[in-house]
Formats: structure tokens, C-alpha cells, sequence
């Protein structure tokens, strides 16, 4: 037997040896174990703000950790930093390209960061009299989906070329590379604790990684197309994946395999982007069909639905101390519901 | 980077991590989903998404309207 034909042979002795394990652990789901909690309420939101600025699709917003300013990044070639109590633009920062993806604001509030077909991440300091470019990270060979800062120190990035990357922001280098997706990746989400963190890929597959060894941990099966949008839940024992197979899903840490899924026949639109509310209770899951649908993470139902935008929902954000809901759209505005 | 990898290499790669994570403990649904629904209900009394956002303590109420002094 060729030795590719004896690997294919053990990874298929593998595959059942771990489903047969999940399966002895399956002894219910997570509908039926929350059967006792009482039901969420029917979720009514309404918008608070219509943010206008954007000339363009709006790909990605992200909140600082003052749950006050927000980032958004749009294809009209600019960044957008606004007080989302005032609904004021406070800065506005011109991208060397225009094929933004994703931007991030770090904790600490000094820089943010954007990427996109450009392959790179570029960082930028808000706090110098002008906004100056700080570092330009190049090393991918695909495009930037998603970044996430860890501190004003280091950045995580995830990538069309398959890898995440933690890079080091004095040095502008690459501290450690993630490799084990074979599709391109398109979000990451960090713990809780920031030890760890989760990608989601177009290989349907997402990922747990230590941050500090770099090894993948556990890989979490389920989707049947590409993952767009993954969040740690706040209690760091589970996590919530958005698929263009039009379902969310919820993975538990602790017994390796999905418990629920949150789908519904009529609806078929991929799902782009995802957050949660303070509790975990509600995801907040925007689509192609240009709704943002509200589900009850334990129990699996539809609770309401934000309508409002008149193209695709591109990004979805609840801040830190769990206020409010963001929704960005390639309709160019930026809704604000509570 | 899995894009320059050969078929082999890939293979290889995906049969290493599987030889980890066979290892993995897993432990069972019923356990590891009650705490999840424990948690979140403990949490859910102070979500501002589901008791509500008061009007008068809400930083996004709508703004407008004239004030009498």
C-alpha cells in the first residue's frame, strides 16, 4: 500500500475512533438540557442611531473597550472612528487600499487596524497629533479577514492563505504562525482569558488554538460550507460559528462536538457575521437576506429580528458592557439598536 | 501556506493532528450544558439586551426634543 494510501487509511481509523468518543459524550443536547430555563423574552430593538459617513459597502466595525467609540472600515478607502453616543465622527483615516475586510481597535484604545486584499495589517495610533501608520504587517500570501488585538503589543491575524498569525508590533515580525486549516480562514475570536483563541475557514472547520504553544487543540465538525463569523461565548466553555450553509452553530469546549444548531427552513442566506449579548443569551447573527436575526442561544428559537438595512448585514457588534447592538451594511450606514 | 503544501505534506499535517486529538477527554453533554444554561441564567438578570436598557439611563436614547428652562 503507497504510504499516502496508509495515511488516508489511519486518518479514516482516526475520524471514527473521535466520533464514537463525541457520540458516548452526547448524552443530550443543549435544547434539551436547557428544557427548564425559562424562555428568553421576545426581543424588541429599536435603532437609536443611523450612522451616515460611508460612501461605500461597509465590511467590518469593531467597539473600543470604553463601549463609547467604535471603528468601522468601509471599501470607499476609509476608516472611521465615531462617538456612538453623539453619533459624531471623531477621526477618519484614509487606507492605502481601498479593499478593506476587517479593523480593530486595540484595548487600550491608542491604535487601531485594518487589512483586506492588501494581505497586509496595517496599524495605526490614534493619539499622535496626526494619525500616523505605525507598523505594516507583510507576511500573508492571501488576504486579512479578521484581526484582533491582543494588547498595543500584539496583534493576532487570520488570513485567505489558510493561517493566523500573532505578531509582535515593536518588531513588526511574526511571532507564531497557525497552520492547520486547509481553506482560506476568515474569522478568529479570543478567549475570554486570552489564552486561547478560535478560527473559522472555508474548509467548514473551527479551530481552538493555544496562543503560546501555537497548537490547534480541538477541531470542531458540523458546517457544510464556508465559517464566516465565530465568537467565544462569554463564559469561555463554548463557541458560536456563522455559516454560508445559512446556520449558526454552537461548539462546547468540553465535549468536543456541537450541541445545537440555529436554523430555520425558511431561511436561506449565509450568515456573515455574528456577536453576543452580554450574557450569552442572544446571538445577534446578521445575513445576506439584510436582517440581523435574534436567536436564544439555549434553546435554540428565533426571539426577534432587526430590520432595517437595505443591503447585506457585513458586521454585527455588542460592546463590552453589553448596551446595545451594532449592525454595519453595504447599504454604507451603521445601525445602533437597544 | 496550506496552498504550497503538496497533497502528501497535507495529509500528513491533517493525520498528526488527528493523532492529538484522539487523545482529547471529552466530557459528557448533560453535565457540560447544564453549567453552560447555570451560567448564562446567572448572568441574564443583568443583560441590558433582555431586562431592558431604562430610558432615562439609556446613553443611546434618541436625542431631539426641546428643554424648558
Amino acid at each position: 500500500m503507497g504510504e499516502m494510501e496508509q495515511m488516508k487509511k489511519e486518518a479514516e481509523a482516526l475520524k471514527t475512533q473521535i466520533e464514537a468518543a463525541r457520540k458516548a459524550a452526547h448524552d443530550t443536547d443543549m435544547a434539551s438540557a436547557a428544557s427548564g430555563v425559562a424562555p428568553a423574552p421576545r426581543v424588541q430593538l429599536k435603532t437609536r442611531r443611523t450612522l451616515k459617513g460611508h460612501l461605500a459597502k461597509i465590511y467590518a466595525m469593531h467597539w473600543c473597550t470604553d463601549n463609547r467609540l467604535m471603528v468601522s472600515a468601509s471599501q470607499d478607502g476609509k476608516l472611521l472612528i465615531w462617538d456612538s453616543h453623539t453619533g459624531n465622527k471623531v477621526n477618519a483615516v484614509p487606507l492605502k487600499s481601498s479593499w478593506v475586510m476587517t479593523c480593530a481597535y486595540a484595548p487600550s484604545g491608542n491604535l487601531v487596524a485594518s487589512g483586506g486584499l492588501d494581505n497586509m495589517c496595517t496599524v495605526y495610533n490614534l493619539k499622535t497629533p496626526v494619525i500616523k501608520t505605525v507598523k505594516e504587517l507583510d507576511a500573508h500570501t492571501g488576504y486579512l479577514s479578521c484581526a484582533r488585538f491582543l494588547s498595543d503589543t500584539e496583534i493576532l491575524t487570520s488570513s485567505g492563505d489558510t493561517t493566523c498569525v500573532l505578531w509582535d508590533l515593536e518588531t513588526g515580525k511574526q511571532k507564531t504562525v497557525f497552520l492547520n486549516h486547509v481553506g482560506d480562514c476568515m474569522c478568529l475570536s479570543l478567549s475570554p482569558d486570552m489564552n486561547s483563541f478560535v478560527s473559522g475557514a472555508c474548509d467548514s472547520l473551527a479551530k481552538l488554538w493555544d496562543i503560546r504553544d501555537g497548537q490547534c487543540k480541538q477541531t470542531f465538525q458540523g458546517h457544510t460550507s464556508d465559517i464566516n463569523a465565530i465568537s467565544f461565548y462569554p463564559s469561555g466553555n463554548a463557541i458560536i460559528t456563522g455559516s454560508d450553509d445559512c446556520t449558526c452553530k454552537m461548539y462546547d469546549i468540553r465535549a468536543d462536538q456541537e450541541v445545537i444548531s440555529y436554523q430555520d427552513a425558511a431561511l436561506n442566506s449565509g450568515v456573515t457575521s455574528l456577536d453576543l449579548s452580554a450574557s450569552g443569551r442572544l446571538i445577534f447573527a446578521g445575513y445576506d437576506d439584510f436582517n440581523c436575526n435574534i436567536w436564544d442561544s439555549l434553546k435554540g428559537e428565533k426571539v426577534g429580528v432587526l430590520s432595517g438595512h437595505d443591503n447585506r448585514v457585513s458586521c454585527t457588534g455588542v460592546p463590552g458592557d453589553g448596551m446595545c447592538v451594532c449592525t454595519g451594511s453595504w447599504d454604507s450606514f451603521l445601525k445602533i439598536w437597544n | 501556506m496550506a496552498r504550497d503544501m503538496s497533497d502528501k505534506d497535507i495529509l500528513k499535517m491533517e493525520l498528526e493532528q488527528l493523532q492529538k486529538e484522539v487523545k482529547n477527554t471529552r466530557e459528557p453533554v448533560s453535565k457540560t450544558a447544564k453549567e453552560i444554561c447555570e451560567w448564562v441564567e446567572a448572568q441574564s438578570a443583568e443583560d441590558p439586551l433582555i431586562k431592558g436598557v431604562p430610558e432615562d439611563k439609556n446613553p443611546f436614547k434618541e436625542k431631539g426634543g426641546c428643554i424648558i428652562t
